[in-house]
Parts: structure tokens; C-alpha cells; sequence
């Protein structure tokens, strides 16, 4: 069974997004926008599970999929909450001044 | 190149151009309106898969519910002018080790080897993503899915609860 496009361009697509992902998180000190970049690398990962769904014929790509998307869900309500209440304690979100767990 | 190759490429562009604005901007207000277009551009492709009910699911949960918490955020705290704005420290050798990743997964991955046949057949390409089928392969006694099913509503649930917890001021 051959597709009209192959699972291989789909996969170069997700590796290319992750590591706009990975530059993202590495690079930004908002944790917001880090966070946005979280996404991103979890939107490439279910990318890259619906194509290989496809291609061995599985559904189960799909529903891996929307178990991440419950998750990231999940993860986006804590991480923004641990946000707000940083920025009440300390007055600043920025990831270099945040390091009260440095030793 | 085939149609199709050049369709996915012109979908596949602006997908890619997306990211890296979300990464580019310096107003998170920006790399959030970016970050909307990239899910919607995501559901896109999850529909050339043929996978019409995770790309609903995507554009509700992600663009819809997702994207408001984070704009509902960024517009509470008010960040300008809170020295955010700037480039974090060491960046450059954060774009060193993503430009290294993806030249690892272009290089050696698997745009090298390829992969080995896979075994869709038509029936399970016409199957694709609707909702029934994901309905039936979900709830399947067979299967492995009901339990990671029932563990992620389980996981909302905390994820609620612990949400309250943090956020509040005095419970």
C-alpha cells in the first residue's frame, strides 16, 4: 500500500518541529513562551504517531495521540498555575532570577 | 514530485514558519497568536492523514481550550518591561544543540534508512479516523487503551484539583 505522500516526509516534518521545539525551550527565558514551546514539541511527537498509525496501519497512533493531548491539557493548567503563584511570591517570571531550588 | 508531495510542502511551510515565530517573537502575546496557527495548521495535517477526529479534538482542545489559558494568562501577569523580554542566557549554545538535533534526525534517522513496508491495507486507510472507529478500537476488551483511557481521566481530575490548590491565594 503506497500513499500519496510518503510516512517519511511526514517524520522529517515532526523531527523539524521538534527541534524548533528544543531551540525554543533552550533559548527563551518567559516560561510562558517556554511552555508554548513545550507544545510545540508535544504537537510534532502526535504528528509523528498519527503518520506511523498510518503507515503500520494501526489505530492505536491515533488514540496515543489524543492521550497526549489529555495530558498536555493537564500540564498546561498545573505549569500556568505554578506560573501565576511565582509571579505573586517573587514578583518575576524570569527563568534566570527564578533559583531558589539552585544550591 | 508528485501533487500530493508538493501539497504536503505548501501545507508543511507555513507550518514550520509558525514554529519558528513562536520562537522568534519577542512579545509572548505574538508567540501565542503564532502558536494558534500552528494548531490549526497541526489539525490540517491530521486531516491529510485521514484523521478526522483527533484533528477535531485538536482544534478544541488545543487552539480552543489551551490557547485561552495561555492568553488569559500573559494578559493577567502583564510582563513588559519585567527584563523577560530579552534573550535568556547561554542561547546560542541552545541553537547549536537544536540545529545539531535536527541535523542528527535528518542525517542519521530516518530519511537515511526508511522504513520497512507497513502493513495498511485499504480497509484500515478507509477505517481512518472517525469517530466510530477510534470509538470501537478505544472501548475494545482486547486492547490495550481502556485502561491508559481511564488513568487520563483519573489525571484530569488531579490536574484540576491541583490547579485550584496552586492558584489560590487562601483556600
Amino acid at each position: 500500500m503506497s500513499f500519496a505522500v510518503p510516512t517519511e516526509h511526514y517524520l522529517l516534518l515532526s523531527g523539524l518541529l521538534f527541534c524548533v521545539g528544543v531551540a525554543g525551550v533552550a533559548t527563551k527565558r518567559n516560561p510562558i513562551v517556554v511552555f508554548m514551546c513545550i507544545e510545540i514539541m508535544l504537537n510534532a511527537a502526535n504528528l509523528g504517531f498519527v503518520a506511523l498509525g498510518r503507515h503500520y496501519g494501526e489505530a492505536g497512533g491515533q488514540i496515543i495521540t489524543m492521550l497526549i493531548i489529555a495530558v498536555a491539557a493537564g500540564e498546561v493548567a498545573i505549569g500556568l498555575a505554578i506560573i501565576v503563584s511565582l509571579f505573586r511570591t517573587r514578583e518575576t517570571i524570569n527563568l534566570d532570577e527564578v533559583n531558589l531550588l539552585k544550591l | 514530485m508528485r501533487p500530493g508531495v508538493l501539497m504536503f510542502w505548501a501545507l508543511a511551510l507555513p507550518l514550520v514558519v509558525s514554529a519558528v515565530m513562536v520562537v522568534a517573537s519577542r512579545n509572548p502575546m505574538r508567540s501565542a497568536l503564532y502558536l494558534v496557527a500552528h494548531m490549526l495548521l497541526i489539525a490540517a495535517m491530521f486531516l491529510s492523514l485521514s484523521a478526522q477526529y483527533v484533528a477535531a479534538v485538536q482544534v478544541i482542545v488545543y487552539a480552543g481550550a489551551i490557547m485561552v489559558l495561555f492568553l488569559f494568562v500573559i494578559m493577567l501577569l502583564n510582563l513588559s518591561g519585567k527584563g523577560v523580554l530579552e534573550r535568556g542566557a547561554g542561547w546560542l549554545f541552545g541553537m547549536a544543540m537544536s540545529a545539531g538535533l535536527a541535523a542528527l534526525m535528518v542525517g542519521a534517522g530516518v530519511w537515511r534508512h526508511g522504513l520497512h513496508a507497513g502493513k495498511a491495507t485499504a480497509k484500515s486507510l478507509s477505517a481512518g479516523g472517525t469517530a466510530q472507529s477510534i470509538g470501537f478500537t478505544l472501548f475494545d476488551p482486547e486492547l490495550p487503551w481502556l485502561f491508559p483511557f481511564e488513568v487520563a481521566s483519573v489525571l484530569l481530575l488531579t490536574a484540576v484539583v491541583g490547579a485550584v490548590v496552586l492558584a489560590k491565594r487562601k483556600l
